[in-house]
């Protein structure tokens, strides 16, 4: 749906959006795999993201993904800070097919896996922390 | 047409299949007709990597957004608390946290002790037995000796305090507060046939495990040994009423947009306060103009939900994050009214963990505690598994300005017109909702949080519907009677929670079910008696 301008521009925004990081081991939303997700991932959500896209492109004065990083930071800035419907539904596809990227899942200590089969340990905790409640008289009332 | 049917329920959800269940003893002829499918664990979000994703699509807790063929739109826009349910075997029950908290003996008795609103016409004594029948069904887990409640035994262990229970807890005792482990229908061990929950992190949008407990997985595999028949994708557009106005059938479509009509000699609605309201005001005729089992005027009015507050702190320490079933402990420190707090009536605290990895990315974007840029990672690992909190499930006060109505322009795929919620948040519940920030904020603080964020309302938190159809003995005050039948129509019964009179202030999943046990219970003992339609 979005033309191969559109999908540069979209690329630059991510990157902006969640850049590399050497310090976290962490790629970019721009990255190739992630960025592969986040287009086969807009669905239903396209028509935001487009508009997003047309909005940066209107606001650069031709093809955001065209400008120099510097100019792409300066011009982004303004749109990023604001919270129109658009806008928002972009960030979720963003920040969904980052936040599953097997590198960024193994670099926040995660395992990248889904939640079914292995499941999670909880711990039981201590319950003797009940033991001034119990000690507690009867809160609710009684009724004629 | 189909062959006629003794009973006809509309809705496979919370009630439909615990009135299913009860009934099916009786050896009538049973069916059921549900709008949604039947539901694939194999298929929940919790199987794939993309599980937080589609808890934003396609099991999204608005109809509206999920938009799935199942689905029925809900014109929500005047209403500052938005529809949430799901439509499928197993209903609301598929998407429900699982808190499973009863009544109090005074939730029926508000007018009486409080002033406000009405009595029920039937009180905690009368559905305690179809609490503990309901229990058995469901399998819940918890501890005895609540003092917050009189005394039950869930069949259960609680499920795990974790390090984001345990956090709340100390700073519950610190201030002295009530907290208790929460009953869930959640399967802490093994309970028959279904597997313990192994902590997947995601009760709301289905469980694969199956530890939680669904009616799909709970009532319905047993109502249908037991000869109930359940028939999937069958949208029900009207209940029909022949010369005596007594009701004949309903008029539904199937899968393929085809229109039928089933003949029943009694017919049930168990589809929640919209969608019985829904159907009541879709089933007017020239004998009930207004509407089915409408002559108080009260079908659609006296809309409750419960007013959600949300407040989350965020720690230093690491906590459970995603890992474990929401569902953790209660507080009811502010449950029984006490004026002095300025409102009627009161709240439950419920304390859950945190979040995944996704949701707290987008949820710390909303709430601008997550920047763009370089600062995003540094920022991130501050807020992932480091927050838990607490909602605060507010009494609903019935107000008749609260309403389900037919839109005129919106439908859904078969033509039905769509319901149309207009409601207004109360100023005793704005108080309230005042209230439970305010102390929800000292507990976290307490706790040992550095920042603490709050919604209230929360927006998206229509989950629990209530009251348009209310239950009481004066049909010029009610729509259906103390024992769920409509005044109007003695062959037409409700049981879901449109027949609520006040909505307490817990979850109300509970209630209802036993409400659907009471009501099949009335109905067996009156057709023995040969007077069910007297």
């Amino acid at each position: 749906m979005l033309t191969t301008d559109q999908c540069r521009s979209l690329r630059c925004l991510a990157e902006i959006m969640i850049p590399a990081s050497v310090e976290y081991a962490m790629p970019s939303a721009g990255d190739d795999a992630i960025f592969a997700d986040i287009l086969q991932s807009l669905g239903r959500d396209a028509e935001h993201a487009l508009a997003v896209v047309r909005t940066l492109d209107d606001m650069a004065g031709g093809v955001f993904g065209d400008l120099e990083p510097a100019r792409r930071q300066a011009v982004s800035a303004p749109l990023l800070a604001s919270d129109g419907e658009a806008l928002m539904h972009l960030n979720r596809i963003i920040l969904q097919c980052y936040y599953r990227d097997d590198r960024v899942m193994r670099s926040l200590g995660l395992e990248a896996r889904p939640p079914y089969p292995k499941g999670h340990e909880v711990e039981q905790g201590d319950w003797s922390l009940l033991d001034p409640v119990r000690a507690r008289p009867k809160l609710y009332r009684e009724v004629p | 047409m189909t062959d006629p049917v003794d009973v006809l329920i509309v809705g496979a959800g919370a009630s439909g299949a615990g009135v299913a269940w009860n009934l099916a003893e009786t050896k009538m002829h049973i069916l059921c007709l549900e709008q949604g499918d039947w539901m694939k664990p194999s298929e929940y979000p919790s199987t794939g990597r993309d599980w937080e994703a589609r808890q934003l699509n396609d099991f999204h807790i608005s109809p509206n957004r999920r938009a799935r063929d199942t689905d029925y739109p809900v014109n929500d826009a005047n209403s500052p608390i938005k529809i949430a349910n799901f439509n499928g075997v197993g209903g609301g029950t598929v998407l429900y946290a699982g808190h499973f908290p009863r009544f109090h003996p005074s939730d029926f008795r508000v007018r009486t002790l409080d002033g406000v609103a009405d009595d029920w016409p039937i009180d905690y004594a009368t559905l305690e037995p179809f609490y503990n029948e309901n229990d058995r069904m469901t399998g819940v887990s918890g501890l005895a000796g609540d003092p917050a409640y009189p005394a039950h035994e869930p069949m259960m262990p609680p499920l795990p305090l974790g390090k984001s229970g345990a956090t709340l807890a100390r700073g519950l005792n610190k201030l002295g507060w009530h907290w208790w482990p929460s009953d869930s229908a959640i399967a802490s061990v093994d309970y028959e046939g279904r597997a313990r929950c192994i902590n997947l992190g995601h009760c709301t949008s289905g469980c694969a495990q199956g530890a939680k407990a669904s009616t799909d997985i709970t009532y319905w595999p047993a109502a249908i040994r037991a000869g109930v028949e359940l028939r999937t994708r069958c949208r029900v557009r009207e209940i029909t009423t022949n010369e005596g106005g007594m009701a004949s059938g309903v008029v539904y479509y199937d899968a393929n947009g085809i229109e039928h009509f089933q003949p029943a000699e009694i017919v049930i609605l168990a589809c929640n306060a919209v969608g019985t309201a829904r159907i009541l005001l879709n089933s007017a005729s020239a004998r009930f103009p207004n509407g089915l089992a409408n002559s108080s005027g009260l079908v659609g009015k006296n809309l409750m939900f419960h007013p959600y507050a949300r407040i989350a702190g965020y720690f230093d320490e690491e906590l459970d994050g995603y890992r474990g079933p929401g569902n953790c402990i209660w507080s009811q420190e502010f449950y029984e009214t006490d004026r002095s707090r300025g409102f009627a009536r009161g709240y439950t605290f419920e304390f859950n963990r945190g979040q995944g990895p996704v949701m707290a990315a987008v949820h710390g974007m909303q709430i601008g505690r997550l920047p763009w840029g370089p600062d995003h990672h540094r920022a991130y690992r501050k807020l992932f598994c480091h927050r838990t909190g607490m909602v605060a499930i507010c009494e609903d006060l019935p107000e008749k300005q609260n309403t389900v109505t037919l839109d005129p322009v919106l439908k859904d795929s078969n033509g039905i017109p769509a319901p149309k919620i207009t409601y207004t948040l109360s100023e005793n519940s704005r108080r309230m909702l005042d209230h439970a920030v305010a102390r929800g904020t000292e507990i976290l603080r307490a706790a040992g949080a550095y920042d603490v964020w709050f919604e209230a309302p929360i927006p998206e938190g229509g989950w629990h519907l209530m009251g348009t159809a209310r239950m009481g003995t004066d049909p010029t005050r009610s729509v259906v009677n103390e024992w769920g039948r409509s005044h109007d129509v003695k062959n037409l019964f409700i049981v879901d929670g449109s027949i609520f009179v006040t909505s307490a202030g817990v979850n109300p999943t509970r209630t209802i079910q036993a409400l659907a046990l009471y009501v099949a219970d009335s109905i067996k003992q009156r057709l023995a008696a040969a007077t069910l339609f007297d």
